[in-house]
């Protein structure tokens, strides 16, 4: 299929002085490609922007304590956890999948226990101890579950890996049983559309021998 | 999502207070209490549900589970789902309960998900989701978009010409068949609604679904001793083996004596307007040897009354084995306790 040439811009994309992630983060979303078009000049321009130094109306304070760091923030009641860590907090290794609680992209842990980030609301947070995959392992140190899915080679694009680590390790202080069954059922709310589900199974068998 | 000013309370009075304001609890209401967020943030985002305040009540000491002086047991309506499900007490005394929870949805929306909110679980009925199509539901008036439509997955009981969209929860279903009490606080003091009567049929205004006014604020369920020498299970039927809505499921606590049904309490899921008691099953079974064929005729009994719409026939038969099989399985599990 040709490829739909891009409308004209004034200069390119390689002499633009912001990155990808900048862009989008500027656009405060996380990939949504309507506003690539007509909006891209726009977006340039408000690049630099991704923290209002004053707060808008209806914005209320808040502190989040996101792995173990306290981070204050002013934000939109309307903003999710999920919102708050990616778009306020650059913590990008949490991803939006379905936005409705359907996909467990966003899952991280919320006083321990495994939470869909974006069904919640980043004001209800306050107080909470909050860890994201960020907090978890670093790449010299890995989690044993990070550890795991590179060696069980547990993904194909890795969109839902972050969630699926999250998952996996509240799993291991949940009281399901230990078979894959078990593991299946307890993990069902971690979709992979790339289909890697034996090797996460694999992964958290894995963890589970060591 | 339209905005709005959100207030955590430390009250459940300041709570009561400020939803008392919303000139309704139901569909459309100004203030909305929110909790585990995972039915409101949902219905918001999408649009259905537009309130101007929300009330964060996560904080108020709503989150106990305790035995009751008469040997039930008290559920805060801020227990989470998993929390409930794994509690030892109902593992081993309600073990339909446990099973109906750990069927509903993920682990992760189990961990969020409250049990004041999970009575308040709205349909998937896509034509009130999608905040286009005609639905009385969502707005009064407009008509049914689901009648003649896609309507699969939506009500066989309990239906009107005016809405038919099934009630979603399992829980629901559960503590229907355990006849729970809810207790609510409100403007004018604290009372407890049977579950029974907690759900409203959708009639003429199917906007209204449950006995709540404003300012009402769910704070506990209470569940009646267990049934001596009764045993329970759920059955929950659905298009994949888990992390789905069901469409045809059974809760049921059975008692057998001397080889005949003592006692029998069933209820269905995923083919009601609301979480389902099926009475005329539990009177067949009454009496009757515990047999096979017993558990047919209960089966039967317990869809006769339903009224299928252009897609959802196979519900009936469905929901039909659903019974026979559930009680099949209970009955085993009396056999070989």
């Amino acid at each position: 299929m040709p490829k739909k040439p891009l409308p004209p811009q004034e200069g390119n994309a390689g002499h633009l002085p912001f990155s990808r992630r900048t862009l989008l983060q500027a656009m405060g979303v996380s990939g949504t490609a309507a506003a690539l078009g007509g909006g891209l000049v726009a977006a340039a321009q408000a690049a630099g922007t991704v923290a209002p130094a004053t707060s808008e109306p209806g914005e209320q304070s808040l502190t989040l304590k996101v792995n173990g760091q306290p981070h204050t923030l002013q934000v939109d009641p309307r903003t999710s956890l999920l919102d708050a860590l990616r778009d306020r907090l650059q913590l990008t290794g949490t991803k939006k999948g379905c936005d409705h609680g359907q996909c467990g992209a966003c899952t991280v842990h919320v006083n321990g226990r495994r939470v869909n980030s974006c069904m919640s609301l980043a004001l209800m947070h306050e107080g909470d101890d909050i860890t994201t995959i960020e907090g978890l392992g670093t790449p010299d140190q890995l989690h044993p579950m990070q550890l795991a899915f590179v060696e069980q080679d547990a993904y194909q694009c890795g969109y839902c890996t972050s969630g699926q680590i999250m998952s996996a390790v509240a799993l291991a202080n949940e009281p399901y049983g230990e078979s894959a069954g078990e593991i299946k059922e307890a993990m069902s709310g971690n979709i992979c559309r790339c289909g890697a589900y034996s090797h996460i199974l694999a992964a958290i068998e894995q963890t589970r021998k060591a | 999502m339209q905005n709005f000013t959100f207030t955590r309370v430390g009250s459940a009075e300041q709570a009561v207070r400020l939803a008392a304001a919303s000139p309704t609890a139901q569909q459309g209401a100004e203030v909305r209490f929110i909790a585990g967020g995972t039915t409101l943030t949902d219905l918001m985002k999408l649009g259905v549900e537009h309130p101007s305040q929300v009330v964060d009540i996560n904080r108020l000491p709503l989150m106990d589970v305790t035995d009751t002086a008469e040997g039930g047991l008290r559920i805060g309506a801020l227990v989470r789902n998993s929390d409930l499900a794994w509690h030892p007490r109902v593992t081993s005394e309600y073990p339909v309960l446990s099973q109906a929870l750990l069927s509903g949805a993920s682990a992760q929306l189990r961990n969020m998900a409250t049990t004041g909110g999970n009575l308040l679980q709205r349909t998937r009925c896509m034509y009130f989701r999608d905040n286009l199509s005609a639905c009385n539901k969502r707005e009064p008036g407009s008509g049914c978009a689901a009648i003649g439509g896609a309507n699969r997955n939506l009500a066989v009981f309990g239906t009107s010409e005016h809405c038919i969209a099934s009630n979603p929860s399992d829980m629901n279903v559960a503590l229907t068949t355990l006849q729970a009490q809810i207790h609510i606080q409100g403007s004018s003091g604290e009372r407890t609604v049977p579950i029974s009567d907690f759900f409203l049929l959708p009639g003429k205004t199917p906007h209204v679904e449950t006995v709540l006014n404003p300012g009402d604020l769910i704070t506990a369920v209470t569940l009646p001793a267990p049934v001596k020498n009764a045993h329970s299970a759920y059955l929950k039927l659905r298009d994949r083996a888990s992390y789905e809505f069901a469409l045809a499921s059974a809760a049921i606590v059975l008692k057998i004596e001397g080889g005949r049904v003592a006692d029998a309490r069933i209820s269905l899921g995923g083919v009601g307007t609301k979480p389902w008691r099926a009475t005329a099953a539990e009177q067949v079974l009454i009496g009757r040897p515990a047999t096979a064929a017993s558990w047919q005729l209960a089966a039967e009994a317990a869809v006769r009354d339903a009224k299928p719409q252009s897609e959802n026939g196979f519900k009936v038969e469905l929901a039909k084995r659903c019974v026979a099989h559930c009680l099949t399985t209970v009955a085993l599990t009396a056999q070989t306790a």
